[in-house]
Order: structure tokens, then sequence, then C-alpha cells
């Protein structure tokens, strides 16, 4: 009997060790993720003024702002959901809405979720030889965008088709038991409520083009340019890039390192708050589907 | 709503073609648009090959896989990448080493003990954490673990397979965690309670029950994570050292496959024997993730197949 007590005690301290190392690992995220924001803050804010984000740089690159490079990643990012987004939209809405379960769906399924899979650096690589050299339109922001846009489409589908998947499947028979069609049922009734979470791919999209590096370094980004961009076929300075290049090939990585913090603070701001509000937004409005079911 | 509806359904009478051709081509026009991802996954084969291939005209596949000198600027040059592919292999297999037991930690943590509030902390969390620039983690890896690890460990360089591992573990966490809560989570609950009701505690019917009925989707998270680790470039190509040589150490600086192109092929002129190798390192860096996704893809339609027994 005594025993028996003393194994449930010890069962249950066992338990107490196992549970407390995995409240452990998942805390280590939440370490991790605010020690990492913090650092950055706390080393770059001095950095960031009105001259910083408003001003070209000069003096080598060694003072002056970095408004080249903002302004070279929105265009970058927006050319690359601009396209993406409509052809994912249009892709999720096929293997939603018209596709039935059989070769084609599957072949187009797993073409997606291998896209998802391939390295970052060859999609630089397949930008190089086909956007830039093969149609011609060197290295410049529709080079970029279209590489990014392929970057970013298995993301933007896959969030695309989750929107569609929460539309009730009701409303669809409704509509089509009134007479209208296919196309008319998409139109009106399956898509106006799947638009609000189709946002928070767009959104998510956005985020990732902005932050990835490998993709442009070799289809649209270069260290410097004497002017902004005037047109879509321009060379651009981007913010990712312009990390790289002056934290590792600089002469002077010692004395740009201000300009360095500066930029990836504004950069990791850009993305984390654009990654906060989709994931905020997605959580509204699962929380409206739910109480409406 | 309804008059406007009716009025074009009215207006629709004569239309130019009818609502069935319509709905065809408009079918047809989602088809087209649908095969676009797949497409562009035969495209970036077909220039990887394209590109790739012609550095076999002057290198046999064995000694371009096996040689270990890569100087591809010398005369004549040498373009050895297995300097390359054990320093992928290094890295990722710190990461891994590092990455399985958190990402599997915390996904257990958030699928069985976490309370609801905690879930709604840690989740977002882990989703910024994957959203995080790479460059930006590169950077952190350069100006804040190299100085430590050099002072720590008295090493020459902070930038070396253990600085590259451990920043790569940081990324595939929330892949690893978010695949295999969704594995964890989707155990039917009425086999926990069988283990319950018999009089297992918790933790044992977590480690008796939960994850054995879990394992696949856990092997999924696992190898979708490596497979990420795999092609992430930044990281690598900032706080891996870049020494085109075999490690001996943790502590010795790599050059990874993917980190190699990004460095070197803005020098490579055009069409050059350079430029096809850098093309056929991406090919081996493309087949090996994605074999590396197939099996993930395996493992997880193994996965439904028992959830669908149950």
């Amino acid at each position: 009997m005594l025993g028996s007590e003393n194994r449930n005690r010890r069962r249950r301290n066992i338990q107490k060790v196992a549970f407390g190392i995995l409240w452990a690992t998942a805390t280590l995220n939440l370490l991790a993720l605010v020690g990492f924001l913090l650092f950055i803050a706390v080393n770059g804010i001095s950095a960031i003024n009105w001259e910083f984000l408003s001003e070209m740089p000069r003096n080598a690159m060694t003072e002056g702002g970095i408004l080249p490079t903002i302004l070279g990643t929105l265009y970058l990012s927006l050319g690359a959901i601009l396209v993406a987004f409509p052809i994912g939209v249009g892709t999720a809405i096929y293997l939603n809405e018209f596709a039935r379960d059989g070769f084609w769906v599957r072949m187009i399924r797993q073409g997606v979720v291998n896209l998802a899979g391939v390295p970052s650096v060859v999609y630089g690589l397949f930008g190089l030889a086909f956007f830039v050299i093969i149609m011609k339109l060197g290295v410049s922001i529709i080079a970029g965008s279209l590489t990014l846009a392929a970057f970013i489409l298995p993301l933007v589908i896959g969030s695309a088709e989750e929107a569609l998947r929460a539309v009730p499947r009701n409303m669809r028979l409704a509509s089509l038991a009134l007479g209208a069609t296919r196309w008319q049922t998409i139109y009106r009734v399956v898509l106006p409520p799947a638009l609000p979470s189709m946002l928070t791919g767009l959104i998510l999209g956005i985020s990732r083009a902005a932050g990835e590096t490998a993709p442009i370094m070799f289809t649209a980004a270069v260290f410097s340019t004497a002017k902004l961009p005037t047109s879509i076929f321009d060379e651009v300075m981007a913010m990712p890039y312009h990390i790289y290049v002056l934290a590792t090939s600089g002469t002077n990585i010692e004395e740009t390192r201000h300009l360095q913090y500066g930029t990836a603070l504004l950069l990791l701001l850009i993305v984390v708050v654009l990654n906060l509000f989709a994931i905020l937004l997605r959580n509204r409005l699962q929380k409206r589907y739910k109480s409406s079911t | 709503m309804s008059t406007s509806s009716i009025s074009s359904f009215q207006a629709a009478k004569k239309p130019l073609i009818s609502s069935r051709t319509m709905d065809l081509l408009v079918h047809l026009f989602f088809l087209l648009v649908s095969a676009t991802g797949v497409i562009i996954l035969g495209l970036i084969l077909v220039f990887l090959v394209m590109e790739g291939l012609p550095i076999f005209d002057k290198i046999s596949v064995t000694d371009f896989l096996f040689g270990s000198a890569w100087y591809p600027t010398y005369d004549p040059p040498d373009y050895g990448i297995f300097p390359m592919i054990v320093g992928s292999a290094s890295v990722v297999l710190v990461s891994t080493l590092i990455a399985v037991p958190l990402g599997v930690g915390t996904a257990f943590y958030l699928a069985e003990i976490a309370s609801p509030r905690m879930r709604g902390i840690l989740k977002p969390v882990i989703e910024l954490i994957e959203g995080l620039p790479t460059v930006v983690i590169g950077f952190v890896g350069m100006v804040v673990i190299a100085p430590l690890l050099q002072n720590v460990f008295n090493l020459d360089t902070g930038l070396n397979v253990f600085n590259a591992g451990i920043l790569l573990a940081l990324m595939a966490v929330p892949t690893i965690a978010s695949i295999a809560e969704d594995a964890i989570y989707s155990v039917p609950k009425s086999m926990k309670d069988g283990a319950l009701a018999l009089g297992a505690t918790h933790w044992e019917t977590i480690c008796g029950v939960v994850f054995p009925a879990s394992i696949t989707g856990i092997a999924t998270a696992v190898v979708l994570g490596i497979a990420r680790v795999i092609g992430e470039t930044m990281v690598v190509l900032m706080v891996a050292g870049g020494a085109a040589m075999i490690p001996h150490s943790l502590f010795d600086p790599v050059r990874p496959m993917p980190a190699n192109i990004a460095a070197e092929m803005g020098n490579a002129a055009f069409r050059s024997d350079h430029y096809h190798a850098l093309f056929a390192i991406g090919l081996v860096l493309f087949v090996t993730t994605f074999l590396f996704n197939l099996l993930a893809s395996y493992f997880a339609n193994k996965y439904r197949r028992v959830g669908e027994a149950i």
C-alpha cells in the first residue's frame, strides 16, 4: 500500500519535471523573439530619424539616409503581390470551386507543395536565367518582382484556399438551387465573404517579399544607384540587400554599423507589423465565423 | 440585393453567349491560371538543367560531386563541390539536433498542456519568428553570436558551423512546431481517454499513446524543417564563415551550397564555366530539397491513412 503511494508520487513528480521541460522549450521561443526584437530596437532606434528615412545616402554610403532602399523594397514587394495575388486567388478558386479530385488536381497541389520547398537562392537563379536573360528584362524592378511573385505564390494560394474553405457549403448549394450558374455563385456568394480573409494572404505575401534577399540578389538589387528609380526597368536598391552588403563586404563595416542597425530595425518593423496585423485580422475573422455558425 | 440580381438575370435573357458556354469559358480560364504553379516549377527545373548541365562537358559528375577543390577562377579551374556538400550537411545536422527537441517539445506543450491564454500568446510568437527576415537573423548572428562564441571558446572566428547551426535552428523550430502540433492535436480524444481511464498520468498518456499515434506527423514536420534549413541562404552566407573546406570541428568555418551560389553568382560571367557550375550546384540543391519534400509527403500520406483507419 505504502509502496504504491510512493510509486504514484514518483509518477506525479516525473510528470512535473517533464511538463516543466516542455514549458521551457515553448517559452524559449518567446524569449528568443523578444530578445531578438529588443536587441535590434535598442541598437537601431538612434539611427532612425527623418533624415534617415527621407534622404539619399552620402559619402560612399557611410552617411545620409536610405530612401532609395525603402522605395526599392516598396516597389519590389508591391509588384510581387500585384502579380502573385490574382494568380494565387485564381488557383485557389479553381482548386476549391471547379476541380474534381483527380490526376490534374493532385498534380497542381503537389506542384504547389514542391514550389514552396524550393530554396530561395534557386528562385534567384531561375529569375536570373528566365526573367533577366531570356525575357531580356535585365536587372530590374520588374524582373525582381516577378521572381518574388513566384516565391510567394504558394503562400498566397494556401491562404486563399483556406479563406474559400471557410465559406459554408450550404451557401453555394442555396445559390445553385436558385438557378445561379457556378460562376455567378462564386462571384456573388463565395467571394464576398472570403475576401477579408484573403487579405491576410495579401499582407503576409507583401511582408515575405519585402524581407527576402536571395531572390532579388541577381535579379533586381544593386548596392548603389545614382538616382531614384523612374521606371520598372531600372535596377534598385533594397533594404535586405543593403543590410547584407553593408554588413559583409563594405570597406567600412564598423563605420556603417549604425546604418546597418537602423535599416535592420526598419525592415524588422515593417515585416513584424504586417505579420502581426495579418495574424490579428485572421483571428478576428475566425472568431466571427465561429460565432455565426 | 434581390432586386438587382433579379434584374441582372433578366438582362441576361438574351446574352451574346449562353450562360453554359460562359461557365465553360470561366472554368477553362481558372484551369489555365491554376497551372501557373506547376509551370513555374517546371521552368525552374528546365533552367537549372539547361544552364547547369554544360559544366559536365568539362568535368565528370563524380569529380563535380566528390572533388575536394573549388577554385573556379584559377587556370586550370577546379569545380569540386564536396566541401560544400559537407558544409551544408554539417550546418543542417547541428541545426537539426538543436531544433528537433525544441520544436517537438514546443508542439507537445502547445497541443497538450498550454492554457488557451498561453496558446494565444505562443502561436503568434511562433508565426512571427517564422516571418523574421533571414538577412536580419544573419546580421544578429554576425554582431551578437559571433563575438560571443569567439570570446567564450577563444576562437579565431565566430563565423562557423555552430553559429550557423544555432540560427538555422531558430528558423526550423517554427516549421517543426506548427506542423507537429497539428499532428498531435488531431490524435482522437477517445484514444487519450482510454489511457487516462486505465490510470495512466497525463504524461504517461502523452508518451505511450499520443506520441506513437502522431509519430508520422512529427516525422513530416521534422523532414520539412530540415528541407527548409538545407535551402536557407542568407544565414549561411553571412555567418557560416565562407571557407570551402571540410570542417574538422564544430567551430570550423564552412561554405554551404546556397552560400556559395549567392556569394559567387554576381562575379560569374554569363554562360562561363563558372556560371554553369553554380547552376549545377543549384540543381543539386533543388533535387535535395525536392527529395526531402517528397519524403515529407510520403510521411504525411501514411499519417493520413492511420487517421482514416481510426
